[in-house]
């Protein structure tokens, strides 16, 4: 199995669906339209001779100022032909969303969940899309660029009071 | 020499209750068996063998919190574990304690961020404050002990008397 045979076939067997692809030391990625991921996902996972059976893990990132600003990553794997690729798609930074890959493989269950939790990314037809890392009534999704690092100003001796006078210590 | 040379022969030794109460709670203080993050390994070294926690009362952990005094809040605590510790701490019989151990648990350490706790006394009331990262076992004894004499300075109805200055 080489990077440009499976380009070849996918190709073939869905010529609107590639954007764009690349290749990084012999790794292929290939850069799809969110609503063809389903149909190349599982197409790479059934058909004879490519079989990527294993979905090694997905993640989402923040390009912000980019368009499309948000990118879904997934990584599959053949175990037959020893194989790895890249899948990717791009998506705006209103509304983002993506068909959920549960139906294939159920590990992407709590993958798409935390992506959902971390970025915000909505995956459409997964069993229960709710927070997994952060609690229920967390506001926002922390891992998107434009949420501020710092949680609390640095104390100094300069400041240290007014940090003191808004901190909600607990009662006993 | 125990104390019945000191009492002579009499068998009776006279002091006040808010002594011998205060007596006892400090020198069998049991911490509650949990540990959070990093900090928990010297928690764990400072009971074992090298540091002997046991020798101020205190070789006994238990898993329990109805059967705890002391919580030591040993590392970093997310906002997820938050109501977690603080359901521990509720659950705790009074009188209780809490040690910060750490620079996480004290301050929110290195970590100044959406998923930490900017210090544990946003979520328990905080008696001691131990920093290092991590306290070497040696600090979190020093704390210990002064744990100690604060629960030797309580009164009867609860009020702490600050401490005698030479």
């Amino acid at each position: 199995m080489d990077n440009a045979t499976v380009v070849a076939r996918v190709s073939e067997s869905f010529p609107r669906a590639v954007v764009a692809t690349s290749e990084f030391r012999g790794d292929l990625s290939i850069v799809l339209r969110p609503e063809a991921l389903v149909n190349v996902a599982r197409f790479l996972r059934d058909e004879p001779g490519l079989q990527y059976d294993f979905l090694e893990n997905l993640c989402g990132v923040d390009y912000l100022g980019r368009d499309p600003r948000f990118e879904v990553v997934y990584h599959l794997i053949s175990f037959t032909s020893r194989h790895r690729i890249c899948l990717k798609v791009g998506l705006p930074a209103q509304n983002p969303t993506v068909a959920s890959l549960t139906d294939l493989w159920p590990t992407a269950n709590w993958q798409e969940r935390e992506t959902y939790d971390m970025f915000g990314i909505i995956f459409s037809g997964h069993p229960s899309l709710d927070r997994i890392l952060m609690p229920d009534d967390w506001e926002g999704h922390p891992l998107r660029k434009d949420v501020p690092l710092g949680y609390e100003e640095v104390a100094f001796t300069i400041n240290q009071e007014q940090i003191d006078a808004h901190k909600p210590y607990a009662k006993e | 020499m125990g104390i019945e040379q000191k009492a002579g022969d009499m068998g009776i030794v006279t002091t006040s209750l808010e002594t011998v109460v205060n007596w006892s709670r400090s020198n069998a203080m049991w911490p509650l068996l949990f540990g959070l993050a990093c900090c928990a390994i010297e928690m764990m070294g400072a009971q074992s063998a090298n540091y002997d926690l046991s020798r101020f009362g205190m070789e006994i952990n238990r898993a329990s919190p109805r059967q705890a005094d002391l919580m030591i809040v040993a590392g970093r605590v997310s906002r997820k574990m938050a109501p977690v510790v603080r359901r521990l701490y509720d659950q705790m019989s009074e009188p209780k304690w809490v040690i910060a151990m750490g620079d996480c648990a004290a301050c929110g350490g290195i970590f100044n961020n959406y998923a930490i706790v900017q210090g544990v006394d946003e979520v328990v009331p905080v008696d001691v404050y131990v920093a290092g990262c991590p306290p070497r076992p040696e600090a979190l004894i020093d704390g210990i002990v002064q744990l100690h004499e604060k629960v030797a300075r309580m009164k009867l109805n609860g009020e702490i008397r600050e401490p005698i200055k030479v």
